[in-house]
């Protein structure tokens, strides 16, 4: 298994060092607290002013409050709005009406508004970065992925390795884009502008261990106060994709935010496939992630 | 609130929400448009606050609270009147609150009749003037000016009493008297000897009267008026009891869905007698929060751009025989409290504007202020453009064609007008009505016939200039100038400035009596950079007053009335103090305490809590320690803790004041509403507002529903206007209002600012809120066949427009006397110009005016809706011509005084 | 790096401009202000657009009476055009009496907008006017 380059990455705890970096700072990343979202909408824009990311399409969508529709090329952060006829733990929410026909109980109608803001994960083992051939993507100091705009070729391979659905490339330009995590910012010791603009603080920057043991907490003090739907998404360093630099606190099933259940990194089984066929059931789950995601797009 | 508690600025500061057990939001969508506070109330929510948001629709700021409670739009008075009921029947008030610091056990005259007298009204009410004589409202034996609102409202009985003869025999109508609640800064006349029962027990003291008032506002009454089912109701009762009194302190927050009402003003007299009976004013985590959607509009207030103030809440004087300055301060100032001092405030305001030609001898110019005869709020401007007395008009960052209540009568104005001047970043909808608005489009009117000159000018942005913002907790913070502004693009003060240096350059050498305020006002301030900005920092130092020596002022107790000193606007006394501009300070928050008295400057005098004297009981301790704020040091012998103490800092807690002292002596140490008549918080109003000294409620005026409290439909002496192109709709269960059978509120979100003109223009912001939507609930859509991301049309007596279908379950049908209720919502932002376009809801919306802020009721309509687009060019005109005609409406529908169903 | 204060709501949210061969080139939240800690909601975070968007006109615009488009002209001019009308419609309907009471006004010029603007900037407008003897002079806190 030596001549395997992906076991080493498997095995090594920090991208960065994995990527050659030596003396690097600790690996940074998000971690998105969606209970307590408001669906501002900051982040896309403080995204877009800091990155001069282009206006991206007037469309009333009619998917809730959200017209921006998914991650791709032009949206970096996205912020997706659910409603649901279920409350969040002990919320009292509307009045009960007299037909009954709304799943009404004792504290009247149930109904429930969930909002969190999707991002690149900047996986452990980032598909895209393998299947680049340029270099354009690659693994930054702080252990984030990034491209760099001047060397990507736009030969799209990246897109279809991601198991989120989030690189894209843009229209009429043809290159590869998306989150940065603001390395230019990262670079000078700022945070990234997402999490700076964001009013309640859902989006949280910092050394990701540290984020970990915070959402830890706070997770349980969420079960504490009932609220047992309340999951922690990407957090997992033993997930299929060695866990996310960026990752969230849902209040329901990932799939009812468009995220995929169970991720894989499309290029894990690669160099064994041509050994053992049945590691191709691993990269189609992959893909089928990858293909839902777009499907809701 | 400045009739309740004599100023009208907000109680508290948002960071102060920390501090809260339990917040109220009613009338407020805080995550939607003030995201950025919210994370104080997220502060409180992490410190196991409860969060309660009282809304027509489940909204961002109803998904993070732990209860939302949907009601009726425009019955949020049946509501709050109803926890003050559940307050006082289940003896849940703070009784020794109440008895210090409000006038609960104040008694009132015997000739007051209550609406429980008189089946929904107060008595005084002169049907044919569309108005109440206040007189019988007053305290016994006594009569007590209005610390804020309508403080002139006394001024012929109080000329008549020295022997005066009566100017008329008619009190003017509301529609003319034009004396409103003002969001002021107050301080009136009471005798220190006010008839009490510090019992509360006498059957005509306000405690009492406060109590039989609200007996009719039952939970049961709750559930059938607003469609809140009593369990639910009562949670919220017991919920906000369960977190005030000495231990705990609730807070609430309100922004324009209550006061866009014909009876907005009470709605937040209600919250403020609620609050008072529960002792959360003047105490860390509680107060009420006006959350204003402006950078400035309390600063508009402060100094007004508004009819009937001058700054610092002087009002206006109205026309009288004989007047002058004497007499006006007769007439509006007080005996006790820090307005009786309101000649110097206004004498130093007036050697400020007209300097070494404001004398003595000549009343310090008094007679070069214009007097008013009336309301001439901006809708009777467009009353008078309609009617081709008012032909020139300025428009400054403002965008009435959208923004405005009745965007038609807006647009007609001014196509009547000589000339316009529109001056906003780019080409609003107020500046190209004339060649592409609605009416172009229908064929009302005709560009090549419209004889109105406009006038564009760009305007600066607030990165290319320096001045003063003052935000909705009272505090003026300061922005730099960080460029100059690009091309003819120029400042307000630039503009405003230099028009005034030309029109004084072309009047040079006049003898015209009429020129004479124009050449002796005091315009010479320095200009700098390559336009000539005037010094914004001159204009504050203005603001702020200077002593005889030309040393700046400290403190508005240092103003003469004599003539010595000046002064533009004396609740901004304090902010250039020793010559330092204190909006300026920008002491980062880690480096001083929570209340971060160093960064910029609150009025009045950097508190930021005010009336604060309120958090320490009758001896001067605090209430209890959690709830610590301000207190006596017996040690020092003054007033300490965490904030600039809204009380004579050396006044004991047991200083009683001897008797025949005047102004601020006159104040006892219990005095903690300061700038009150009688020094107390008013649960009931013996003076100030136009429409009764309690709140009561009363029906909007187009609504599908009766008023099941009372004989009485509406707000008898709301503000109507019988014109052709502002029709009212049916009352409910006569002929034809089954044309309008659904409640319609509106509103706006937190991608897009009001109407428009700074985000519709954007594209970052457009893309997130693309189009114009109407939000309906899936029965409603079932009802009236309407499809998801298809059209719909809206329409009501005064215009049809068409939006987006958002079907949604956060919109609830509620189920209100015995039949279910479906509302539509509509943002208000979209126009036919900028970057994202689409109809305005305020086609579709009427002037009716609440008769003391002249604010129009834009919260609560009524209407109907039906599938697809709207019709074009003149059909569209014919739809609502025929709904008109359906329904029977005419000139005298809606406007009856009496009137029940 | 200029201190600033976000033009949009009342909340007054802190704003650093970051200025580049004079021009702004960034707004972000000022982290040092209590009311904000930094932070901006999307409006807030789109103040570079607002100041610096293309849409922003720089140009002062008239439109002359029945015509059917606008014409550019100088700034100076613009003012001094304002400033007749001004004068001329002040003197048509001026009053110095109704019912017999003093009033000492007009009733034919008419202002509407302050919300938006500097404290300084409301106190020129409400001197201005009222030297000018205007009296219907109103700002979005009525609306």
């Amino acid at each position: 298994m030596t001549t395997n380059p992906f076991a080493q990455l498997l095995e090594d705890a920090d991208p960065a060092t994995a990527a050659g970096w030596t003396d690097h700072p600790p690996r940074v990343g998000f971690f998105t607290d969606t209970s307590v979202c408001i669906g501002c909408k900051a982040c896309e824009v403080a995204c877009k002013e800091w990155n001069h990311v282009p206006e991206d399409g007037l469309r009333f969508t009619g998917m809730s409050y959200d017209n921006t529709i998914g991650l791709g090329a032009d949206t970096w952060r996205h912020v997706a709005f659910i409603e649901q006829e279920k409350r969040i733990g002990r919320q009292v929410t509307g009045a009960a009406t007299s037909d009954g026909d709304r799943g009404d109980d004792d504290d009247g109608h149930a109904v429930r508004w969930l909002m969190s803001s999707d991002v690149c994960k900047h996986c452990t083992h980032a598909a895209c970065l393998d299947v680049c051939p340029t270099g354009a993507l690659f693994r930054t100091e702080f252990g984030t992925v990034v491209v760099q705009e001047d060397i990507c070729n736009g030969c799209g391979y990246c897109i279809p390795a991601c198991p989120y659905g989030v690189i894209d490339q843009r229209r009429g330009d043809g290159r590869a884009w998306k989150c940065t995590l603001c390395y230019d910012r990262l670079g000078v010791g700022a945070e990234p502008a997402c999490a700076k603009a964001c009013p309640t603080n859902s989006i949280q920057f910092g050394v990701l261990d540290e984020l970990r043991e915070r959402a830890d907490r706070r997770l349980a003090q969420l079960h504490d106060a009932g609220i047992g739907d309340a999951r922690l998404y990407g957090r997992d360093p033993e997930d299929g994709v060695g866990g996310d630099g960026a990752f969230f606190l849902l209040l329901d099933e990932p799939e009812v935010y468009g995220l995929p259940p169970d991720p894989v990194v499309t290029t894990r089984d690669l160099p064994q496939m041509w050994r053992r066929t049945a590691s191709a059931a691993v990269l189609l789950a992959g893909l089928v992630g990858a293909s839902f995601l777009r499907r809701t797009r | 609130m400045g009739t309740s508690f004599g100023r009208g600025g907000a109680t508290s500061f948002q960071q102060d929400w920390q501090n809260s057990d339990c917040i109220l939001i009613e009338g407020s969508n805080l995550a939607e448009c003030h995201p950025v506070g919210f994370q104080w109330i997220m502060e409180a929510k992490a410190r196991g606050a409860t969060l309660i948001h009282v809304d027509p629709r489940y909204t961002r700021t109803s998904a993070l609270a732990d209860i939302h409670v949907p009601l009726r739009v425009g019955s949020d008075i049946a509501f709050l009147g109803g926890i003050i009921n559940y307050v006082v029947e289940h003896e849940a008030y703070f009784e020794d609150y109440v008895r210090l610091f409000t006038n609960g056990p104040s008694l009132v005259s015997e000739d007051f009749k209550d609406t429980e007298d008189l089946g929904g009204i107060f008595s005084g009410l002169d049907e044919e003037q569309r108005s109440y004589d206040p007189l019988t409202w007053q305290y016994e034996g006594e009569e007590v000016g209005a610390a804020s609102g309508q403080r002139e409202q006394l001024y012929e009985e109080r000329n008549e009493e020295e022997g005066g003869e009566k100017s008329s025999g008619h009190r003017p109508s509301v529609a003319s008297s034009g004396r409103g609640e003002s969001h002021g800064s107050g301080g009136a006349a009471a005798h220190p000897n006010a008839v009490r029962d510090e019992t509360m027990q006498h059957p005509r003291c306000v405690f009492q009267i406060v109590k039989r008032h609200f007996a009719r506002y039952t939970p049961e009454m709750v559930e059938q008026v607003c469609g809140v089912p009593r369990d639910l109701f009562v949670k919220v009762c017991q919920t906000l009891v369960d977190n005030s009194g000495r231990e705990r302190t609730s807070a609430i927050a309100y922004a324009v869905g209550w006061t866009q009402h014909s009876v907005g003003v009470q709605y937040i007299r209600t919250a403020a007698i609620l609050q008072l009976l529960l002792g959360n004013i003047g105490r860390p985590g509680g107060g009420i929060m006006a959350m204003r959607g402006h950078a400035s509009i309390q600063g508009s207030t402060d100094i007004p751009t508004l009819y009937n103030l001058l700054p610092g809440y002087i009002p206006m004087p109205h026309a009288h025989q004989d007047d002058d300055l004497e007499a006006f301060l007769k007439g509006v100032s007080t005996d006790k409290g820090y307005w009786s001092d309101m000649k110097g405030y206004l004498v130093s305001l007036l050697k400020a504007w007209w300097g070494p030609a404001a004398t003595e001898e000549n009343d310090f110019c008094f007679d070069y202020l214009p007097k008013l005869t009336g309301s001439h709020s901006t809708y009777e401007t467009v009353m008078a453009q309609l009617d081709g007395k008012c032909k020139g008009y300025f428009v400054v960052g403002e965008n009435p064609a959208v923004g405005s209540a009745n965007a038609k009568m807006q647009r007609l104005g001014m196509a009547n007008l000589d000339w316009l001047v529109v001056r906003d970043f780019g080409l609003i909808e107020s500046a190209t009505w004339w060649k592409d608005g609605p009416e172009i489009e229908s064929g009302e009117l005709r560009t090549q016939d419209i004889a109105t000159e406009v006038f564009f000018f760009p305007a600066a942005a607030h990165t290319e200039k320096n001045g003063s913002f003052t935000n909705t907790q009272r505090m003026l913070q300061w922005h730099h100038a960080a460029v100059e502004p690009a091309g003819d693009a120029r400042s307000e003060l630039w503009f405003y400035y230099h028009l005034g240096r030309v029109i004084r350059e072309k009047l040079s050498g006049s003898t015209d009596e009429m020129d004479a305020p124009l050449l002796d006002l005091q315009w010479d301030y320095p200009t700098e950079g390559t336009v000539a900005e005037p010094s914004a920092d001159a204009v504050l130092a203005e603001i702020n007053g200077w002593d005889a020596d030309g040393r700046p002022l400290a403190s508005y107790e240092q103003l003469n009335a004599d003539g010595s000193t000046v002064c533009g606007c004396w609740i901004y006394c304090g902010v250039f103090t020793d010559g330092t501009n204190q909006a300026a300070r920008r002491k980062p928050a880690r480096e001083q305490s929570s209340v971060a008295p160093e960064w910029g400057w609150a009025w009045p005098a950097n508190r930021r809590i005010i009336y604060n004297r309120a958090s320490a009981d009758e001896n001067g301790k605090p209430w209890s320690q959690r709830k610590a704020y301000v207190w006596w040091d017996e040690e020092q012998s003054k007033w300490v803790g965490h904030d600039v103490p809204d009380f004579d800092p050396s006044k004991s807690p047991w200083h009683r004041p001897p008797a025949g002292s005047r102004g601020a002596e006159a104040l006892s140490g219990e005095d903690a509403f300061v700038m009150q008549a009688d020094g107390k918080a008013w649960l009931y109003a013996p003076a100030g507002l136009t429409d009764g000294p309690l709140p009561t409620h009363y029906e909007p005026q187009d609504s599908p529903f009766e008023n099941l409290l009372y004989d009485q439909q509406r707000n008898p002496v709301r503000q109507v206007f019988a014109r052709r192109h502002n029709r009212y709709h049916p009352n409910p269960g006569t002929r034809g209002s089954e044309a309008f059978p659904y409640p319609i509120t509106t509103y706006r979100l937190t991608e897009h600012h009001t109407a428009g003109g700074m985000s519709r223009w954007q594209p970052y912001l457009s893309e997130l809120q693309p189009e114009m939507f109407c939000e309906v609930s899936p029965e409603l859509a079932e009802e009236r066949e309407l499809v998801h991301r298809g059209w719909a049309t809206i329409i009501t007596a005064r215009g049809v427009i068409e939006a987006r279908v958002m079907v949604t379950e956060r919109m609830a049908p509620l189920l209100v006397q015995g039949r279910l209720v479906h509302q539509i919502g509509l943002p208000y932002h979209w126009g036919t110009n900028g970057y994202s376009k689409g109809d305005s809801a305020n086609e579709l919306t009427a002037i009716s005016l609440d008769p003391n802020s002249h604010i129009q009721e834009v919260k609560a309509l009524s209407g109907d809706i039906r599938p697809g687009r709207r019709p074009r060019g003149s059909a569209a005109n014919d739809l609502v011509e025929d709904y008109i005609r359906r329904a029977g409406i005419t000139s005298d529908t809606g406007m009856e005084v009496r009137g029940d169903h | 790096m200029v201190k600033s204060v976000c033009p949009y709501c009342a909340v007054g949210c802190g704003q650093n401009v970051f200025v580049k061969d004079e021009r702004v080139v960034h707004i972000e939240g000022d982290p040092d202000s209590p009311v904000s800690r930094g932070r901006l909601c999307p409006k807030g975070s789109a103040s570079l657009q607002l100041t610096t968007g293309e849409t922003r006109r720089l140009e002062v615009l008239y439109r002359a009476p029945y015509a059917s488009d606008w014409e550019v002209i100088d700034l100076d001019t613009a003012m001094d055009m304002v400033a007749e009308r001004v004068l001329r419609t002040r003197r048509e309907f001026w009053q110095w009496d109704v019912e017999g009471k003093r009033v000492r006004r007009t009733m034919g010029i008419a202002s509407l907008g302050g919300a938006t603007l500097d404290n300084e900037e409301n106190y020129l407008m409400k001197k201005l006017y009222t030297a000018l003897g205007a009296i219907q002079i109103e700002n979005q806190a009525r609306i």
